[in-house]
């Protein structure tokens, strides 16, 4: 189990780290959101005991990284952002070097270094040099050297930046696979990769949290979550009608037309009141009202809503 | 400080001198500047002498431009690129990285001085030398090496900037270098004398002109031990100090 305590980093007179506490167990696989800046790499730097916190404290199954920086960081995994490699070695010296630095020695490391490289794929590149990879490829090396020695505790820094489509669905499929009996620790800036992949999600903006939940926890906290789409058949000058008609359903809080009039179809988005499913009401009123209705469906709520609306405090 | 550990960054750092054409650049002005030295300018035929004196006395003009080009990388390069990140987040100590990039780079100059046997094998040749005294000037012109890369890895953890660090490590192993200079030493002839003794007794050239006469006090070998010792602390110091930066 990993343990955030009040963690704070300073640079300056900038606050990037302000005041941050979660843990996360094993099988969990945590998304760290937030905007460019929040201080969600600064974060991960003082999980993985690059950076010394301002004060505060991290801890894995109770180890300190701070006072015990050796034994946290051989269980730790760590892919830095940009992953930086050694550029003038091959991809096979360099993860060489990263298994006996970790401790593998003879049949084991050779195991080990080649399960690897079938798991990400590094096959066509093992004998170039990392400064003539391609960028999704020397992110797959800094991958590979992430997994290697199998770690209980992953923390990777944009693991998909850069990487092709197949690639990313490569990396979320492996990170699944891992994930039951490790803690994973991710930052995107892709939102549909947090659905794909993690069972929690972190939004972080000026340093601090801003929400904590499973990715449908924070859909939920979208405007638009359980609103209804319809889309009915009406001449235009019947709209104010059916305007007031809607709005006057137990439940509506408020309504939003969504295109113009002249196909025929009077679209609106249906908003019901917080925590509110009206989807049942809509129907029923749609039945006595015998509209023609084209369309109609539920709204989820996109996470992308949920962090614009959180992250810019509107 | 675990032997395993320094062991394995040694090797990454050793070979990656030879991955690039650094080494051989290196080795090859090495070899050449050491040559020029001692045969245009310090007159090694004229002199008759069946010795290797005038090789070792340019020893330290030869350092003093060309290890600062081999240092200035050690650990600014690793800033620049972000891979100190990595190397910091795997299971060493700053310790540990700091002793093994200075082991490596103090090894990569004892193959260079290693390379230059053909002087030795020259003057055994012409003459009977006497092996120690020769023998002694290898030993303290590594020692002297050592106390400049310490010095060159101080500097390059203080900046991203791998002129910077090169430009001020000349600075700073000049200052090391004149203050057992005559010329500077004259300038301080009002003082009392046991200023002027402290000032030369900090200059690499009084300490390594007496062990490359072949007169080996242990005092001038701890000197630069201790040199290295205090530099490579510095080090430790200032990774710690700017690594995020
Ligand atoms: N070494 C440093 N010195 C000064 N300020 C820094 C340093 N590192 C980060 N910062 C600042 O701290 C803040 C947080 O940066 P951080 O890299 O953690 O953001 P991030 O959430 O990872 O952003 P991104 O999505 O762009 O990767 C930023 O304002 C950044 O400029
Ligand atoms: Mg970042």
């Amino acid at each position: 189990m990993v343990n955030i305590k009040n963690l704070y980093k300073e640079f300056g007179s900038l606050m990037a780290v302000d005041d941050i506490s979660f843990q996360v167990n094993q099988g969990e696989v945590l998304g760290f959101l937030g905007p460019n800046g929040a201080g969600k790499s600064t974060t991960m730097k003082m999980i993985t005991g690059f950076l010394t916190p301002t004060s505060g404290s991290v801890s894995i199954d109770g180890d300190d990284i701070v006072n015990d920086p050796i034994k946290v960081k051989q269980r730790l995994g760590y892919l830095p952002e940009g992953a930086p490699a050694y550029p003038d070695m091959t991809t096979m010296a360099f993860l060489d070097f990263i298994a006996q630095i970790r401790g593998f020695k003879g049949r084991d490391k050779s195991r080990r270094i080649d399960d690897t490289i079938q798991r990400i794929n590094l096959d066509k590149v093992v004998y170039q040099s990392i400064d003539t990879l391609s960028k999704g490829f020397k992110r797959r090396v800094g991958l590979a050297q992430a997994i290697l020695h199998d770690p209980d505790v992953l923390i990777l820094d944009e693991p998909t930046d850069g990487l092709d489509p197949n690639q990313k669905h490569e990396v979320r499929n492996l990170i699944q696979n891992m994930a039951k009996e490790k803690v994973i620790i991710l930052s995107t800036h892709i939102l549909e990769e947090v659905h794909a992949v993690c069972n929690r999600a972190i939004i972080i903006a000026n340093g601090k949290i801003v929400a904590d939940g499973t990715p449908t926890e924070l859909e939920a906290k979208s405007d638009n979550h359980n609103s209804i789409t319809i889309s009915v058949r009406a001449a235009a000058d019947q709209a104010s009608e059916l305007r007031k008609s809607l709005l006057a359903v137990s439940g509506v809080y408020k309504l939003e037309a969504l295109s113009a009039a002249d196909s025929g179809l009077l679209t609106y988005q249906v908003f019901p009141e917080a925590n509110r499913s009206i989807i049942a009401e809509i129907s029923q009123h749609i039945h006595q009202q015998n509209w023609e209705v084209e369309e109609m469906f539920v709204n989820k709520g996109r996470l992308d809503d949920v962090f614009r609306t959180i992250t810019t405090g509107v | 400080m675990r032997f395993s550990q320094i062991s394995v960054l040694f090797k990454r750092e050793l070979s990656s001198y030879f991955a690039t054409p650094i080494a051989y650049v290196f080795i090859v002005i090495f070899l050449f500047l050491s040559g020029i030295f001692t045969f245009y300018l310090g007159n090694f035929f004229a002199l008759g002498q069946a010795d290797l004196s005038t090789f070792f006395t340019f020893h330290p003009w030869l350092y003093l431009f060309l290890i600062p080009a081999l240092t200035m990388r050690l650990w600014a390069e690793e800033r620049k690129s972000g891979s100190i990140e990595l190397l910091l987040t795997l299971p060493v100590t700053i310790g540990e990285a700091v002793v093994s990039k200075f082991l490596a780079a103090w090894a990569f100059t004892a193959i260079a001085l290693f390379l230059t046997f053909p002087m030795w094998i020259t003057v055994n040749y012409l003459g009977e030398p006497d092996n120690a005294v020769i023998a002694a000037g290898y030993l303290g012109s590594l020692l002297m090496a050592g106390a400049f890369l310490a010095i060159g890895s101080s500097i390059s953890a203080l900046t991203k900037n791998q002129v910077i660090a090169f430009v001020i490590t000349v600075v700073v192993c000049l200052v090391f270098i004149l203050s057992g200079f005559p010329m500077v030493l004259d300038f301080f002839s009002w003082a009392p004398q046991i200023i002027v003794e402290t000032i030369s007794s900090f200059s690499f050239l009084t300490h390594f002109y007496s062990i490359i006469k072949g007169v080996i006090d242990l005092r001038d070998i701890i000197y630069f031990l201790s040199l290295i010792v205090f530099w490579l602390f510095c080090t430790a110091i200032l990774i710690e100090m700017k690594k995020a930066d």
